[in-house]
This record gives structure tokens, sequence and C-alpha cells, in this order.
């Protein structure tokens, strides 16, 4: 009531839009008097990234309709505040601003983008906020003011490259990814597993192209020749949102099938393979940690709700999809946990807290800010969906700093009481040893 | 002779070729069909491992039914319940036992028997064994194949006996090729023999050929080893030679995706010199008017699929041509002579377009198929060449050829012409600038929409599509020379081959880099580009 009140104040000159707010508060009158909590949305509605970005904006709005159903928040009503960061980075962080400095949100879902999430980085840790960053990522990173709900590189990529070696008897590599950060460490750390596992250097084959890239006829020819080398090859494709599509088309084009030469993808769910025939690419797999084929009740009974919401029963989900929901639910309860929406209380509330996952589990979130979770491993059917032929018996903790790479195999980060660090050196025992 | 053999995990494919021919030989001996109800079990418990083994326990059971309940195991027709648990197949009239054909008389709720790379593999490995002696000369041929891909030792004997009878000449070259590679691995062979199967091999001169060659075993004889390395060099040399005209195929190809994507900019920009930055947005209404008109056919006339794409370039044409004229009309012919205002105000009418047809279609990649002619490939040497390239190749061709013969041979190409060269004079000559103004501008619209029908067979249909042919497009039109279709057409291959001759060596990311650097310097050299406009006319 206190917020309506205070609104209809500010356009009390505009005597309609108050009497309107005033009959609407009186319609929807609780007994006693209402506070909300803002939660913010911080996810691109428009330019490139809107393809990816937009349906976790609506899984947000969703988990809040949800919420407010359920009785809301420690008796509090949640109201989404919504802004449109246009895949544009800068923008990101100043959009970030205004959701914590002017509307003083509680908590923020949003980034898809490690550019983006480094845009707003400073942002959070300047105004103390709480960010909820739903995508998989390259690792290296673990901050106060961050909870990765997404997969680090362990979490993905490398129980990928295991089920390549055990049941398609993988000897040779070909690394393809776009050329940013994410392809670039993760393939880092991919090289670096690959040749402790006793893969010669002439057997791995790394390639990056260009952002959109989508002329692949000579990049496809390159790998149908370093497949012909007389060892069993696979593509681990790191390429990032609409490259795919060409890419998997040429694939497709120059004959090259999942039974020859499958491709393993990071990158590629059920959102991106809604826009393509996937008759030529049944077979090619995805490493997720959900997939929508999951077949237990609890996906199910998301998956109807959702579908009922977003008022599209054709609609699919995804796994960054899945890590909003994680990341919302475990917000929520470490929110009633600490009995306030205080970041400083939440952000201390939120180890440990531990909510059930869409594929028939639990997950936790660790010290370091990490989530725990189960690797699936997935082949592509011929209706765009997942047929799941692997899935991990436990749940993986989250390697933030990989022990693969030079730079990062000393650092941990823990952000509880006497620790509080997100890149401790074990070897100098100080923390913000980031590198040596 | 198509032959993509490749290496596989030997074992399962060897034990389920043996067994698949054990079993197509075991009835002609007299053999009586036996009990498959445990294999039958083994492929219920949804298990890949059991699904396996129950292949190769199908198969040398010998029962009539194995190969009728292999083939429905890869079309995914094989189902299965869990109480109790049993297998079916699933047919047009419903769910039929596997062994007696009959159908089931209350059908519980099945579901697939599921399949995985290794059990596609191994499918594919029996079926081949299965056909081939099959009646079907293409069956024998693809059966041919996938024997010599699974390289099995076992499957020699049927191989051998299959060749003896065997009177179509492409089945009997992939059957001396799939024999070759076998015997070329197998053990206690004789040197003489085996450098035989090399020749054969090596006599094939493909990548596949080379894969098959590169696997003579460590113990191979000096002069076994010998004839494989000179084999090898043979075909290395053979396939560099190739791989030069592959690769100016590639660049043709995608210089011809450049001039599609260029050449309604040629007009805009070139002959009327409007900086037009929704120019790639007009190239996305053209992909999504394809999107519309297949959803349509779908839905109403699936039979007219194919032809989906021919119904969609008149309509892509005038539809963004329509919205051209508009976009002339309301906003740049109060702007002729200011290019920067005309920049910005592009730019924003393309931002405006991406968000309309984003919040029309939303925000995530629409479906567009290739119609059954513009998919697969074929091979002209050891080139493989791509329908659906070849056909955007001519396509784009014709529409050069279009533009050009409208610019040249119409009244309203004339008097674009007159126009662009000298406005005024063309004014007192009354003709109706404005009006062709207008015409013109939708004229080059018209055509990115169709570059746009084009382009959805390549590339993602999203609001994003036209950002990524921009930056092309000015690039091509300015390099070949503003106001020159011709230049446009000579600059568009020529980047493109450039680009696809860089590529191998330089990579994708630094290849672009130096094609940039490139065109930059020569721009320098030459600031009108390829084809220069002589005379006073442009200075005006």
């Amino acid at each position: 009531m206190l917020n309506l009140f205070s609104h209809a104040g500010r356009v009390a000159g505009r005597a309609v839009v108050g009497a309107a707010a005033l009959a609407l508060a009186g319609a929807a009158v609780p007994a006693q008097a209402q506070e909300t909590i803002k939660v913010g949305v911080l996810h691109s509605l428009s330019g490139t990234m809107a393809i990816s970005e937009t349906t976790l904006k609506d899984t947000v709005l969703f988990m809040i309709d949800q919420q407010n159903a359920a009785g809301g928040v420690l008796g509090k009503k949640l109201t989404p505040v919504v802004v449109d960061p246009a895949s544009n980075w800068p923008l990101f962080a100043e959009k970030a601003r205004e959701l914590l400095a002017k509307e003083k949100v509680a908590v923020v879902f949003g980034c898809w983008t490690s550019v983006s999430r480094k845009s707003v980085l400073p942002v959070f840790k300047e105004l103390n906020g709480l960010l909820f960053y739903p995508v998989q990522y390259e690792g290296e990173e673990s901050e106060r003011n961050v909870f990765y709900t997404g997969a680090a590189p362990n979490q993905q990529a490398i129980p990928a490259v295991d089920y390549l070696m055990a049941n398609e008897g993988v000897k040779r590599w070909v690394l393809a990814g776009t050329d940013y950060v994410y392809p670039r460490t993760t393939n880092k750390i991919l090289e670096a597993y690959l040749k402790a596992k006793g893969v010669p250097a002439e057997d791995i084959m790394i390639n990056y192209t260009p952002f959109g890239h989508s002329d692949w006829q000579t990049i496809v020819a390159d790998i149908k020749k370093f497949g012909s080398a007389g060892k069993k090859t696979a593509v681990v494709s790191t390429i990032n949102g609409d490259a795919n599509v060409p890419f998997y088309k040429e694939l497709g084009n120059q004959g090259i099938k999942a039974t020859d030469i499958p491709v393993v993808a990071f990158s590629v769910g059920e959102e991106e393979l809604a826009g393509i025939d996937t008759k030529p690419l049944v077979g090619h797999l995805a490493a997720w940690n959900y997939f929508q084929s999951v077949d237990v009740p609890e996906n199910a009974e998301f998956i109807k709700k959702w579908r009922a919401f977003i008022k599209n029963d054709k609609r699919v989900t995804n796994d960054p999809m899945e890590a909003t929901v994680i990341g919302f639910n475990m917000w929520v309860e470490a929110v009633e946990k600490a009995g306030t929406t205080d970041p400083d209380a939440v952000i201390d509330a939120l180890i440990g807290v531990s909510v059930p996952n869409l594929s028939g589990g639990y997950s936790t979130m660790m010290p370091n800010h990490h989530i725990t979770k189960p690797v699936l491993i997935g082949e592509i059917k011929d209706d765009g969906q997942f047929d799941i032929v692997e899935q991990t018996p436990g749940l993986i903790v989250a390697q933030e700093w990989s022990p693969y790479l030079e730079g990062s195999k000393d650092l941990i980060a823990d952000w509880r009481s006497p620790l509080k660090c997100g890149n401790f050196n074990v070897k100098t025992g100080k923390c913000g040893g980031a590198g040596n | 002779m198509i032959l993509n053999a490749r290496l596989r995990s030997r074992g399962c494919a060897l034990l389920l070729a043996l067994t698949a021919i054990c079993a197509l030989l075991l009835p002609l001996g007299g053999a009586r069909a036996q009990d498959i109800s445990a294999p039958l079990a083994q492929l219920a418990t949804d298990n890949y491992n059991d699904t396996e083994a129950a292949l190769g326990a199908l198969a040398l059971s010998g029962s009539p039914a194995a190969a009728g309940i292999v083939a429905a195991l890869a079309d995914g027709k094989l189902v299965f319940s869990t109480s109790p648990r049993q297998v079916f197949l699933k047919t047009d009239a419903g769910l039929v036992d596997p062994v007696t054909q009959q159908a089931v008389a209350s059908p519980p709720p099945v579901k697939p028997v599921r399949v995985n790379n290794r059990i596609r593999r191994a499918v594919e490995a029996a079926m081949g064994a299965l056909s081939l002696v099959s009646p079907d000369p293409a069956k024998r041929l693809d059966a041919a194949v996938a024997v010599a891909r699974s390289r099995d030792e076992a499957a020699l004997p049927a191989l051998e006996a299959a060749l003896a009878k065997e009177t179509d000449a492409r089945v009997k070259s992939a059957l001396t090729l799939a024999r070759a590679s076998i015997v070329m691995g197998k053990a206690g062979i004789s040197d003489a023999e085996r450098i035989a199967a090399i020749q054969t091999v090596g006599a094939e001169g493909n990548q596949d050929a080379l894969a098959i060659l590169r696997s003579v075993p460590a113990d191979a004889s000096p002069a076994v080893k010998e004839a494989a390395a000179g084999a090898i060099a043979g075909i290395e040399r053979n396939l560099a030679m190739w791989g030069i005209a592959q690769n100016v195929w590639y660049g043709l190809s995608l210089g011809s995706v450049l001039l599609l994507a260029a050449i309604g900019l040629a007009i805009t920009f070139g002959v009327m010199g409007v900086i037009n930055m929704a120019h790639g947005e007009m190239v996305m209404l053209g992909a999504y008017t394809t999107f519309v008109v297949q959803e349509v056919i779908r839905t109403s006339w699936p039979g007219l699929f194919d032809a989906s794409l021919l119904i969609a370039i008149p309509l892509a044409f005038l539809f963004t041509g329509l919205i051209g004229v508009l976009i002339e009309r309301t906003v740049i012919r109060f702007l002729y002579g200011r290019a920067l205002e005309t920049l910005l105000a592009t730019w924003g009418i393309s931002l405006i377009l991406q968000q309309a047809i984003r919040t029309i279609f939303g925000p995530t990649n629409r479906e567009v198929g290739a119609p059954s002619w513009m998919s697969g490939s074929f091979d002209i040497g050891l080139m493989s060449i791509t329908y659906g390239r070849l056909w955007i190749i001519i396509f784009a061709t014709l529409v050069f050829a279009a533009l050009l013969a409208v610019l040249r041979l119409t009244r309203i190409g004339l008097e674009m012409r007159a126009v662009t060269q000298n406005r005024r004079m063309a004014a007192s000559m009354g003709i109706r600038t404005n009006w062709v103004d207008a015409m013109t501008f939708g004229l080059g619209s018209g055509i990115a929409g169709i570059a746009g029908v084009a382009l959805s067979q390549i590339d993602n249909v999203s609001p994003n599509l036209g950002q990524s042919y921009i930056i092309d497009s000015f690039l091509v039109v300015v390099f070949g020379g503003v106001g020159n279709l011709w230049g446009t057409l000579v600059g568009a291959m020529s980047l493109g081959v450039a680009n696809k001759l860089l590529e191998p060596y330089a990579g994708a990311v630094l290849g672009k880099i130096a094609l940039l650097v490139i065109v930059i310097l020569f721009i320098q050299k030459r600031p009108r580009g390829l084809f220069a406009l002589k005379g006073r006319a442009i200075e005006a």
C-alpha cells in the first residue's frame, strides 16, 4: 500500500491516473499494508544478444509470478524491474547502476556474455549489489557480489571430452571456436587437459572464427581433411550464437555425419536448434547440465507451468533457463534464511543453500559462489530435442580456477569467514595472488 | 566412386558384419529359424550395451525376422513397453509382434528403443553386410561402402563371393576397393598381394584412400611400406592440386553471396549516392518473406514446398521494394545531398526495422527449409560441390544480368541513369525525377529482398541477419567502384576468391584482417575503386 500511495502521490497532478491507481490499489487491497521487493532483470531485449537473453527475462518474470502466487518472499510481493541494455556492453554498466542506485533493487538477474558481466562488475562492487549470472562461462573468476549458476569448464567441457574418449574412442581433436574470451580460455584448458591425457600436439587442431561467421566451406573441408588421417576424430565446438546454424548446415552439405565426425557443442541448446532443420544433425552432441528431455516429474511440471505462463505450448526450455531458476530459488531461500534482503546478509546466507534442480537432484551454492551440478551429454534427435546418452553419477563441484592453467592452478576461492577471498593463492598464502 | 571410408572402432562392427553374413547364409543352408526371445528381451532393457549385444545375437540367430528388426531399429520404429518388458515393431497399422508380424490386440504404452552413434554405426555395418547380395545395385553399392567403412576381415569371404558375381561396373569397383582396404590391414597376407591392394587403393586417389593407406600395419615389410609411401605421395600431390581448385570454387561461392548482398546497394549507394545503412535490413526482410511463404505453404499446400523459393522471389521483391519506396518518400527524399544526415536516418530506420521484426516474429532464429533440389552435393574429380552453393552462384549471375538489362534496355533504366547523371537536365527533359528517385530506391531495395531469399538458405533467419552483410556490402561497392555494376561484380568475386585463398594459410580471423588491409591500401592508390566512372557526371 505504501508504495502505491507514494506512486499515486507523484502523479497527483494527473487526477485521472491517480484515481486509477487508487482504484487499482483498492481493488487489490489486502488487509495489512503491503511492501514490495524489487527484483532487477538485466538482459538484452534488443540487439544481437536478444536472441538468447529474451528467454531469460521471461524466465525471471515467470519465477516472480510463481513466487508471488505462493505468497511472495518474507510476506512481501516481488515486483520486477526490467531494463534493456541492448547488447551494448557499456550500457550494461549504466543500466546496472540505474537498477542499483535509482531503483534500489534487492537483487539482479542478468548478463549473458562474459564481457557484459565484466562490464557490470565494478558497479556491483561499488554499490554492493547482488548479481546472479546464469550462463556457462570460462571460469577464472570469483567475485563477492556475483553468484555463478552456470557451468564452469570442468562442469561441461571436460566431462564431454571424457565421454568422447570413452564411448566414441576419439583420438584426434578439432577445437573450433568463435574468437573471444570464452572459447579461447576453454580451449586452452581443454588443450592442457588433452595433453595431460597423452594426446600428441599434432592430433589437436585449434581453429577460431570471427563472430557471426557464415561461410564455413573452407573450415569444414579442413575438418574433413583432418579427420581422414586414420584416427577417430571429433570436433569440440565453442562456436557461439548465430554462427552455429551455417556451421551445421555446411556439415550436412558436405556429408559429414555424426557417425563419421561427431561434433560436441557447448553453446548449442534447444533454443538454438529451434531455428534449423535437425535431420542432418542427428547424433551430434551437446554437453549441458540440463536438457528439456530430462525425464523427471520436476521437469515435466516446470515445462507445463512455463508453457502456460508464456502461452505457447511449443516453447522449449534450456540450460541457462534452469540456471536462472536455480539462482532465483537460491536467492529466495537465502532471503528467507537471513530474514532480510540486505545484500551483505544475503551474500553470507547464500553459501550452503541447497535447492532442487530440474534434473531430479539438488544443487548447492559452494563457498566459491559457484554451484554443484550434474553433467549431461545429449545427442541431437530429429525433433530438435536431445537424447541423454550419459549423465555423471554424482554432482560436480565447479573449479572456478582451472587446475590446467599455469596462472590459476594455485588459486582457490572461498568467501566464508576467515578467508573471504576470491583468488587465494595456496602457494604464497596471500589473497589476490592471481597469476603467480 | 564415393567411399567415405574411415577408421572405425572395429570390435563391434566386425562381430556384427560377421554375424549378419552368417544370418544371411544360414537360411540358405537350410538352417531352421531360431528362437530370438533372448535378444528381443535385451532390446527391451533400453541400455546401449544390451542393444549392441542383442544386435549381434539377432544376426547370429538366423531368424528371418532379424533383418526387419535391425532396419526398424535404424528407423526408430522399434519400440518397447516397460510392463511387460517387450519389443514391438511400429507400423502404419499399429504395433505388431516382431516375430509373428501379428497385430497387438491391446497395445501398451511404448517408447522407441534408443539409438546412439555407436549403435548407429553397428546397425550400418550389419545392414551393409546383409545387403551385399541384394538384387538392387544401389543397395549393393551402399553395402560395399558400408563394408569398406567397417574394414572388417570377417566380411572378406562374403565380399569375395559377391565380387565374383558382380556385373555392375560401379558396384564392382566399390567392392574391389572394399576388398583391397580389408586385405591391406589383414595379417598373414603375402607382400605381393598387399602391394596389389595398395595400388588398387592408391588408384582411387582421394582422401579416404589416403586414410586407408596411412593405416598400413607397422610390422609390414619395407617393400610394402615403400609402396604405400609412394601411393601416399602421389595422392597428396593430386589432392594439393584439387585443393586449389576447391578453394577457388569456395571463393566464387563466397563472391556470389557478396555480390547478392551488395548488388542492391550498388543501386542505392552506387547509383543514387545514398549511404543506406538500412540495406541489410532489406535483405533481412526478404529472408523473413521467404519464411512466411514457407509457413503458408507448409500449412496450406505442402506439395508446393519445393517451389517455395521461386514463389518467394517475386513476393520478396515486391514487399521490400514497396518498403524501399516508402522509406524514400517519407525520409530519404528530404535528405538528398546531406550524406551525414542520411547515414544517421537510415541507421535509425535499420534499428526500427530490426526491432519491429523482433517484436512480430520473436528474437529467435526462424527455420527456413531447403527445397530438395538445393540439398546434397556432387563430386567433380576430388572437388565436392554442394547444390545449394551452385544454385546461389547461378542465381546471383541471373540477378546481375537482369539488373544490367533493366538499366540498359528499359525506359525506366534510361531515366534512372539520366537522373543520376544530371538531375536538372533530366528534369528539363520532362522526366519526373521524384518518381524516378523513388523507383530507383525501390529497385535497389527489391534486389536486396531477393538476395534475402537466397541468403535464407545459408544463414540464420534472425532480426540480425542484415547486420552481418552491411559492412561487406559497402566494402564490395567501394572496392569495385561506386556507380558501376560491373565493378560490383568484379569486386565481389575478387574479394571472395582472395578471402578463400588466404583463409587456409592465415585462418579465418587473420584472413579477414589481411583482406581489409589490402582493400584499404588499394583504395589509397585508387580512391574510386576498380572501375572508376570517368567524366564530369560524378563530380556533381
